[in-house]
C-alpha cells in the first residue's frame, strides 16, 4: 500500500514540470510524508485551489481506505 | 443534488463553524482532525463537530462536496476554509484569527497568540 518518495514526487511532477518540489518521510514508513510544492502556476490561487490542484496530480492516492497515501502533510505556494 | 450533500448544505449552512472530523471535538480518533479540534477547543470557538466515522454516506459526500480528498474539513458560514495542514498555518500566521473577525465568530485571542508564541 505504501508508495516511495519518488512516487509521490513523480505524479506530482507530471502535473507541475517546473515546480520545486521537496518530499520528506516523515516516519520511514512509507505512509507518512510531507510534501512542499512551490509553483508559479499558484499564484493568484488561494491554498485551496493550490492544493486541490496537488490532490488532482495525486490521481485518487490519497482517497479513503484504499488509497495508497495515508497522510500527506501539504505546503504550497508561489515562488 | 443527493441527499446526502443537501444534508451537508444545510449543516453548513445552519452552523457558523462546522468540523468535519474524524472522532469527536471531545475524543477526535485520528491526529489531524485532533490538532484542529485541538486548535478550535483551546480557542474556545464554538463549533459544531460531525464525526464522519459515525456516517459513512458524510464521509464519502464531503469530499465530493468540497473537491477535497481528505479529512479534517473547516467550514465557516458555510465556505471550506482547508484541512489541516491550511488550518495550522492560518493559525500561526494569524489569518485563522482574521477569518473569525470578519465572520464575527467569537474566540479567545490570548489563547490564539498562546499557540502561536508556543509554536513561532
Amino acid at each position: 500500500m505504501a508508495m516511495t518518495a519518488q512516487e509521490i514526487e513523480d505524479l506530482i511532477r507530471a502535473e507541475f514540470p517546473d515546480a520545486d518540489i521537496t518530499i520528506k518521510d516523515l516516519r520511514g514508513d512509507g505512509n507518512h510524508y510531507a510534501a512542499e510544492v512551490i509553483d508559479a502556476s499558484f499564484r493568484g490561487k488561494n491554498r485551496v485551489q493550490q492544493q486541490r490542484s496537488v490532490y488532482a496530480a495525486l490521481k485518487g492516492k490519497m482517497d479513503g481506505a484504499h488509497g495508497e497515501l495515508h497522510a500527506l502533510a501539504l505546503t504550497t505556494k508561489a515562488p | 443534488m443527493s441527499e446526502t450533500q443537501v444534508q451537508i448544505e444545510e449543516t453548513i449552512k445552519s452552523n457558523s463553524v462546522v468540523l468535519y472530523m474524524k472522532g469527536t471535538k471531545e475524543m477526535p480518533q485520528c491526529g489531524f482532525s485532533s490538532r484542529i479540534a485541538g486548535v478550535l477547543n483551546y480557542m474556545d470557538v464554538d463549533y459544531k463537530d460531525i464525526n464522519v466515522l459515525a456516517d459513512d454516506a458524510i464521509r464519502q459526500g464531503i469530499k465530493e462536496f468540497a473537491d477535497w480528498p481528505t479529512i479534517p474539513q473547516l467550514y465557516v458560514n458555510g465556505e471550506f476554509i482547508g484541512g489541516c495542514d491550511i488550518v495550522t498555518e492560518m493559525t500561526l500566521s494569524g489569518e485563522l484569527d482574521t477569518l473569525f473577525s470578519d465572520n464575527n465568530v467569537a474566540f479567545d485571542k490570548d489563547a490564539a497568540d498562546k499557540i502561536r508564541e508556543a509554536n513561532g
